[in-house]
């Protein structure tokens, strides 16, 4: 018999302390938990404790601790919807036991090692997802057990509930702040710094009295000057492009400088003796030696860039746009819909990010780094 | 000597095509305001009178940097440091929750990074979505975080403390669980013939090691926490601070204002990451690197 784990057993005592203290919510609710289902909740949950207790195969044995926490929880938070501020301690209890049975079972996962690619990815993608999952069943269950007011943080249902009936406004608001406002000022900022860089790496002079600039600006809050720009360009998208042209010139310049160092001696000199010119040079060897620096900058201005594209809508908009959207809601107290936003702030933020990342991988497969992984 | 001719010379050749071509811009974006004045005014004016004009509007479209000069010393050294006025008093009120939110950040980045190394379902559970996060245009929560804490009656300091601890942490984070792992299999080994206890191979291999990685990984934090406050300024509706200042000279097109406030903000960022350059240096010099 192997030692029990401390999730295994602080689940046990929650499981305990919730079967005693039911029910799940206080009398008179007006859908409350009906006998049936605090049993199998409670059930469920120990069986899952007994579970992870006993000498289970790792594989098997977190399938079915998988599927039994899960559908206990599932019915906690079903449940609790319509029954706000009414949970008991009995319901944060069990809760907090699936929580915990759900952490034992993350710790499981991490220990076993699939022979197979296929697994490990598999399980590289599975147990963040684990994590993910609990962070919003929790969030869901306290804001409606504890009753927390709506317009502090509302439950992730609600914030669901309100993307899917308002997506035409936000697939406008995309429209207008990533389509329009980023990739133009992404796509103009980081051209002009490549360019610049290149001048610049001939010149060494320009090359030295530019980098330090370069790299001075890039700690400032260029940021501030989204009030100043929306002034010049107005208050449609092209101020945003203007600030995020900012934004991103200077990451831009700097690592591309710092690439077209990248090319070392013995290379250059084997290119002299083909007796290549300087573009010949630039093109066949400094700018791919030079590419993983270009990525790096590509990948810090893409977030850049929507930081820069959605505050700057903070200071004057038409009436389209993440930032617009943000700041007027937060002011009509619609706080679900600011979740909404800033959810979809992140999804387009990471296929911004992956689709750089994933270019990335396809023109420089060649470099150790990417290689390597 | 060398060190003058390699660095100052380019550098100071740089920032002075910079501000020639400044001016040359504030003549040409004020100059349509200008000839409006003096059409107005049935004035006539020879070219130096009216170059000077341009340089001199009360409310500029690009200030020249004189104007910017003076406004921002007017009001950092005459006026009193109590003031509303004053570009010290409101640097303060930014920097003061930028330097709170920073430590909060980093010491929550730095415990964090110790929970990720140690325990591997943090690391297989946690990490991803910590490097996810750094894709993401977090600082958009900055004006719902301002206003709920507002709605529960908490204004001022702590909230703006808030968003930049959570831009501050995310890099501490990482920069931090790098450094953490850096000792090689080799240095681990050797701590193992010497029966090192794991809490000695921490102490005594891996915080030292990260000590580089940490200090590399604040000036990215500071940085971000201080951009953290100027924008969790805004939704208050211009109170004080450097965020406050933009916005209200946004309102009333003080285009003097908000620049010299803009130079604040970048005082305020350079010292700060100078700060912690310098701490770093000294840091890493007490414990015996020999520098890089």
């Amino acid at each position: 018999m192997k030692r029990p784990s401390w999730q295994s057993l602080l689940a046990l005592l929650l499981c305990l302390f919730g079967g005693v203290t039911l029910p799940l919510a206080v009398a008179g609710t007006a859908l409350p938990f009906s006998g049936g289902e605090s049993a199998a909740i409670l059930l469920l949950l120990l069986g899952s404790v007994a579970l992870s207790l006993s000498n289970m195969p790792p594989v098997a044995g977190s399938i079915v601790l998988f599927i039994a926490v899960h559908i206990a929880a599932f019915l906690l938070v079903i449940g609790i919807a319509g029954n706000e501020g009414a949970a008991r301690l009995s319901f944060f209890a069990l809760l907090l036991a699936g929580w915990v049975l759900a952490w034992r079972l993350v710790t499981i996962l991490s220990a076993i090692r699939p022979a197979t690619r296929t697994g490990q990815r598999l399980l590289s993608f599975f147990i963040p997802f684990l994590f993910g999952l609990w962070i919003l069943i929790l969030w869901e269950g306290f804001t409606r057990g504890a009753g927390i007011p709506f317009v502090l943080l509302p439950p992730p249902s609600s914030v669901a509930a309100r993307f899917v009936t308002s997506l035409p406004i936000l697939v406008a608001d995309v429209e207008q702040t990533v389509f329009k406002s980023t990739l133009a000022g992404y796509l103009i900022g980081c051209g002009i710094g490549f360019l610049v860089a290149i001048w610049a790496d001939r010149v060494p002079f320009l090359r030295r009295g530019m980098l330090p600039v370069g790299n001075v600006v890039s700690a400032l809050p260029i940021i501030g000057i989204a009030p100043i720009m929306v002034m010049w360009f107005g208050f449609g998208w092209e101020s945003k492009a203007a600030v995020v042209v900012v934004m991103t010139f200077f990451p831009m310049l700097v690592n591309t400088v710092a690439g077209l160092a990248e090319s070392g001696h013995m290379e250059r000199d084997l290119m002299r003796t083909y007796a290549a010119g300087y573009w010949q040079t630039l093109f066949k060897l400094r700018l791919p030696a030079a590419a993983p620096f270009i990525f790096n900058a590509l990948k810090i201005n893409s977030t850049l860039a929507l930081i820069g594209a959605i505050v700057a809508e903070f200071f004057g908009t038409p009436i389209v746009g993440m930032g617009f959207r943000i700041s007027t809601e937060v002011g009509r107290m619609n706080i679900d819909m600011v979740w909404a936003e800033i959810a979809v702030a992140a999804i387009v933020g990471s296929i911004f990010y992956g689709g750089v990342a994933l270019v990335e991988r396809l023109t420089t497969f060649w470099h150790p780094s990417v290689r390597g992984g | 000597m060398t060190a003058f001719r390699e660095k100052i010379i380019p550098v100071s050749v740089v920032v002075l095509v910079i501000l020639a071509a400044w001016y040359a811009f504030a003549i040409l974006l004020n100059a349509p305001f200008q000839t409006d004045i003096n059409k107005r005014l049935d004035q006539k004016q020879d070219l130096v009178s009216f170059v000077e004009s341009t340089w001199a509007q009360r409310k500029p479209v690009l200030p020249a940097p004189h104007q910017i000069a003076s406004n921002f010393f007017k009001n950092t050294f005459e006026v009193r440091v109590t003031s509303r006025r004053s570009l010290v008093y409101n640097s303060w009120v930014t920097l003061s929750s930028t330097l709170v939110g920073f430590a909060f950040g980093t010491i929550l980045g730095a415990l964090i990074a110790v929970g990720i190394v140690h325990v591997p379902a943090l690391d297989k559970s946690f990490m991803p979505w910590i490097i996810a996060s750094q894709t993401i245009p977090i600082l958009a929560i900055a004006p719902m975080v301002i206003v709920v804490f507002a709605a529960i009656g908490v204004t001022g300091l702590i909230p703006k403390a808030l968003i930049s601890a959570y831009l501050s942490f995310f890099p501490v984070a990482v920069g931090m669980v790098k450094g953490l792992r850096s000792p090689e299999i080799l240095n681990l080994d050797l701590m193992h013939t010497y029966n090192a206890s794991r809490s000695q191979i921490f102490w005594k291999l891996r915080v030292p090691a990260s000590v580089p990685f940490l200090f590399t990984s604040m000036k990215v934090a500071v940085a971000a926490s201080l951009v953290g406050a100027i924008v969790g300024e805004l939704p208050t509706g211009a109170v004080a601070g450097i965020g406050a200042k933009l916005l209200a000279g946004s309102y009333y097109s003080q285009t003097i204002d908000m620049w010299s406030a803009l130079v604040a903000g970048s005082i305020v960022a350079v010292l700060l990451v100078a700060a912690v350059g310098v701490t770093g240096r000294i840091v890493e010099r007490r414990m015996g690197s020999r520098g890089a």
